[in-house]
């Protein structure tokens, strides 16, 4: 069992690192980019028989407190 | 006065902050992370480094050592607590100072000299600054951007709680002079009680003219003054 969890940067915090993305890609040729926001993704395993809701409230908690900061980043999370 | 300096994994300023602390006259130790309780203590100092690795974000990991929740209870109570660098980070991630600090705008590590207007006396680690004294600190970071939502931004203002920015030599502040695009060129800040403050510059590196300015002693000799006059907290 697996809970994938993908942090981006919340739009109104400064992102240079997805800037640099967007103008090397430009740079390569790409046309059409309007905008790349680089973030993180989270891999937990969890064993086998977990309860999924009872693991999601948990998750949820701790990507609040530690895995992500919610006052620049936002989240989602799924387990499968 | 005695001063507990915190120290995490890769933590790299705690000795700085004893050395300037003894330096100037009064009692440093080491607190070591994973300790509970803080003893007899007057001022904590959660100092610079890259405390784990900078896994994860800054200080995100930190905040959660066992000596975090003496630290907030010291602070709760009215102890005086500053943090710098990463300090300033792990006391942003505990909640004990509002905002964030993410990557410098340029992307780059900055480690160069930056000049301090203080933005307040009206502090424990303003209030022996000279007035108008322009500050010569050293910064070494590469996440020490000040980031806070127009709504803290607002209150920091009003209640008075910038304590320095980023400033050029004559006091102006520009962009120029802003290393790493922190809003508003905020180089520190204080809590709504005034006795937490962070700051990203190491004054601690600038308390004996050998290291090439001794401007950050009056950050210290605030912080003596403010002990000096108030009743102290202390934690067993």
């Amino acid at each position: 069992m697996k809970a994938k969890i993908i942090i981006t940067p919340k739009k109104a915090v400064l992102d240079p690192q997805g800037k640099t993305v967007q103008t090397a890609l430009e740079h390569m040729g790409y046309t059409g980019v309007t905008g790349v926001h680089i973030g993180k993704y989270i891999e937990i395993d969890l064993a086998p028989g977990t309860d999924k809701a009872a693991a999601s409230k948990a998750l949820n908690d701790a990507t609040h407190k530690l895995l992500s900061n919610p006052l620049i980043e936002d989240y989602r999370l799924e387990i499968e | 006065m005695n001063f507990s300096v915190l120290q995490f994994p890769a933590s790299n300023c705690d000795q700085d902050a004893v050395h300037a602390v003894r330096l100037l006259g009064h009692s440093a130790r080491l607190v070591w992370h994973k300790d509970a309780a803080l003893g007899d203590t007057d001022c904590v100092i959660v100092p610079g480094g890259f405390s784990y690795g900078d896994y994860l974000r800054c200080g995100a990991i930190a905040r959660f050592s066992p000596v975090m929740q003496a630290v907030k209870q010291f602070a709760d109570n009215g102890g005086l607590v500053l943090g710098v660098c990463n300090g300033f980070q792990v006391l942003t991630e505990a909640g004990l100072l509002p905002g964030a600090l993410i990557r410098n705008r340029d992307l780059q590590f900055h480690c160069e000299n930056i000049f301090l207007k203080t933005a307040t006396n009206d502090s424990p680690f303003t209030s022996q600054i000279p007035a108008g004294k322009i500050l010569r600190v050293p910064i070494a970071h590469g996440e020490g951007c000040y980031f806070a939502d127009e709504e803290t931004l607002a209150k920091l203002k009003a209640n008075n709680q910038i304590l320095w920015q980023y400033c050029d030599a004559t006091g102006n502040l520009t962009d120029t002079a802003n290393p790493n695009g922190a809003l508003q060129n905020i180089a520190g800040i204080c809590n709504e009680k005034r006795n937490v403050a962070g700051l990203m510059p190491h004054p601690e590196r600038a308390c004996e003219p050998l290291l090439g300015s001794d401007d950050g002693k009056w950050i210290f000799e605030s912080i003596f003054t403010a002990l000096k006059n108030k009743t102290v907290a202390q934690v067993a």
